[in-house]
């Protein structure tokens, strides 16, 4: 946590304009009620940068990573799987859809700054309906078909995401750039949206970690031990897809997180989800901000796509934990 | 009072269990038998709840299983696997631990301080010494001794043992049998196992449920119950039947096909 807020004090007071940190600090501390009075000596555009910009994006980031991070941790909760993540299971490939087709006709703000967030959240959880019902065999849901259903229903629509792109000379770096994942040009309205899942999302998650735990020891263990399986699995997959579809109709797709965070978690604590959870959240986080930070930031004024860089960032570091987990398990 | 009231189970198809019916006062140690494919697992699968029955009835303490809500049932219900506790990241005390869960609040908290009963449980079955190492660090047999430590911790009153011991050398069966033996007998608990092995049946069990293709083909006392005769209808087999020298129990001596059937 102490990190959390760490991270987010030193991203604020880095950006492509050039503040002085002071500067930066005393707009921001100017906005507390009580210090509202006091005489300024900026301009409003650099005021609106800091507040308006800076902030919000920040907020963003923290957010839209707590929810991925929230979500991964669902995911390889009750899917036991270690490749299980909000991309795997087809969620953000059927919220890229919405988004995509939306921007193909421009539709975009048909009905204001929320068409997009809330198309993408319709046809994400479309998606996931979609790929239950496939795995769906004699009333239950195996694990192996739930994933196998998920790689196909997303090899699928990222063919028809593919489609559009090609299909739009003009608009095309929009919707490439949309599926690449950033968190420019992003607004309060887009906090507001985002902060009341993630603040639901991790209690609610959150509640099902003991549950969680004992599904690590086989489905048929948890359930003689009192778990309701079924009833587990369907609350935590609706649950990390509602987050995970939130968060990619604000920011469109950012791979990795809900995949790395977890496991990095886990090798940091040990496999608990009653502490797998709340840090995967603020992990999440962190991780984002930072990410964010370095995409605007590195090859400033040029902004790297987000999703392009925790991926990039994401993938290695990932390959090299398990390198390492599987080196450890030998030695032990 | 457990009561299987004429109990039709399909599975893909295929009938598994085809109109079982017994009842099983509590208190006692029974034990299921028969050969593959019988149908014993999935009939422990029903009494356990996890698979309900297509046509009749599981009816536990006056009231069909299917009542029972998942928590309710795993206050008084346990089950001890075959295939014991995967290799998890989890050391032994936390999975034992986790046989406290159906009397937790959602919070996981619970009235009692359930710490003196997982010293009690780990140290009934040698386990102290291995409380702090991760499941995936322990061999087969020390995992499902561990899992039948969680099994105590979450003080059952009616366990059901789906053959616990056909991964484990015969040390470790008579260890695990023995420990389920003595605390079935200290708290005249209700237990109900699958065993594959009749000899140990024979020496564990008060009485012997003989399921064959999905029916029940005999009941009573393992002396009633393990004759030539039923093993031959029932296994396609001609054992010896002896008494053992201790205990009097009914003993199995195979005898392959060619063996001189008289000396």
């Amino acid at each position: 946590m102490l990190l959390l807020i760490l991270s987010a004090v030193v991203s604020i007071s880095i950006g492509s304009a050039g503040y002085p940190i002071s500067k930066v600090w005393a707009i921001i501390i100017h906005q507390l009620p009580w210090n509202r009075g006091e005489a300024v000596e900026w301009s409003a555009l650099d005021e609106a940068v800091v507040i308006q910009v800076r902030l919000s994006r920040i907020l963003i980031g923290v957010l839209v990573g707590a929810c991925l991070g929230l979500a991964g941790a669902g995911f390889q909760g009750v899917l036991r799987n270690p490749l299980a993540d909000p991309y795997t299971l087809g969620v953000a490939s059927g919220s890229s859809i919405g988004a995509a087709f939306l921007i193909l006709f421009g539709l975009q703000t048909a009905v204001g700054i929320w068409t997009v967030p809330f198309v993408a959240f319709v046809t994400g959880m479309a998606t996931i309906f979609a790929v239950f019902w496939l795995a769906r065999q004699q009333g239950q849901m195996r694990i192996e078909t739930l994933v196998l259903a998920g790689v196909i229903v997303q090899a699928f629509l990222g063919a028809f995401v593919s489609f559009m792109i090609s299909m739009s000379d003009t608009v095309v770096n929009e919707i490439l750039y949309w599926t690449m994942g950033s968190l420019s040009k992003r607004n309060w309205e887009h906090v507001t949206l985002v902060l009341p899942f993630a603040a639901v999302g991790l209690p609610a998650i959150a509640a099902f970690a003991q549950p969680m735990n004992l599904l690590v020891l086989g489905e048929r263990q948890a359930a003689h031990l009192g778990v309701n399986v079924e009833r587990t699995k369907l609350i935590v997959l609706m649950i990390s897809t509602l987050l995970t579809a939130v968060a990619v109709s604000v920011s469109g797709v950012i791979g990795f997180v809900g995949l790395v965070v977890p496991h990095l978690i886990r090798l940091i604590v040990g496999p608990d989800y009653r502490l797998v959870v709340p840090l995967s959240a603020i992990f999440g986080g962190i991780y984002v901000l930072w990410a964010d930070t370095l995409a605007r930031t590195a090859l400033s004024p040029k902004e790297i796509p987000l999703g392009v860089l925790t991926a990039l960032i994401g993938a290695p570091f990932f390959a090299y934990l398990l390198k390492r987990r599987k080196a450890g398990l030998k030695e032990g | 009072m457990i009561d299987v009231r004429n109990a039709v189970k399909q599975i893909g198809g295929s009938l598994v269990l085809d109109g079982v019916s017994f009842s099983l006062a509590e208190g006692g140690m029974y034990g299921i038998i028969g050969p593959n494919g019988a149908g014993k697992s999935t009939l422990l699968s029903l009494l356990s709840g996890v698979e309900t029955a297509g046509a009749g009835a599981v009816v536990l303490r006056g009231k069909s299983v299917r009542s029972y809500k998942r928590k309710d049932l795993a206050r008084w219900i346990a089950v001890l696997q075959q295939e014991g506790l995967p290799m998890t990241a989890f050391t032994v005390r936390e999975v034992v631990g986790m046989g406290r869960f159906p009397h937790q609040n959602w919070l996981g908290s619970e009235e009692k301080d359930a710490g003196g009963l997982i010293e009690h449980a780990l140290a009934t079955l040698g386990l102290m010494e291995l409380a702090e190492r991760r499941l995936s660090e322990l061999s087969g047999g020390e995992r499902q001794r561990v899992a039948l430590a969680k099994v105590m911790v979450q003080e059952p009153e009616l366990i059901l043992l789906d053959e616990p011991t056909t991964y484990l050398d015969i040390g470790h069966q008579l260890q695990l049998l023995d420990a389920v033996r003595d605390w079935q007998k200290r708290k005249q608990l209700t237990v109900v196992a699958v065993l594959h092995d009749l000899n140990l049946a024979a020496q564990y069990c008060d009485r012997l449920l003989v399921l064959a293709r999905g029916k029940l083909e005999a009941e009573g006392t393992p002396a009633d119950v393990l004759t030539e005769e039923t093993i031959c209808r029932v296994y396609g087999t001609h054992p010896i039947v002896l008494r053992h020298p201790d205990s009097n129990a009914p003993q199995v001596l195979l005898r392959p096909r060619g063996a001189p059937a008289n000396l």
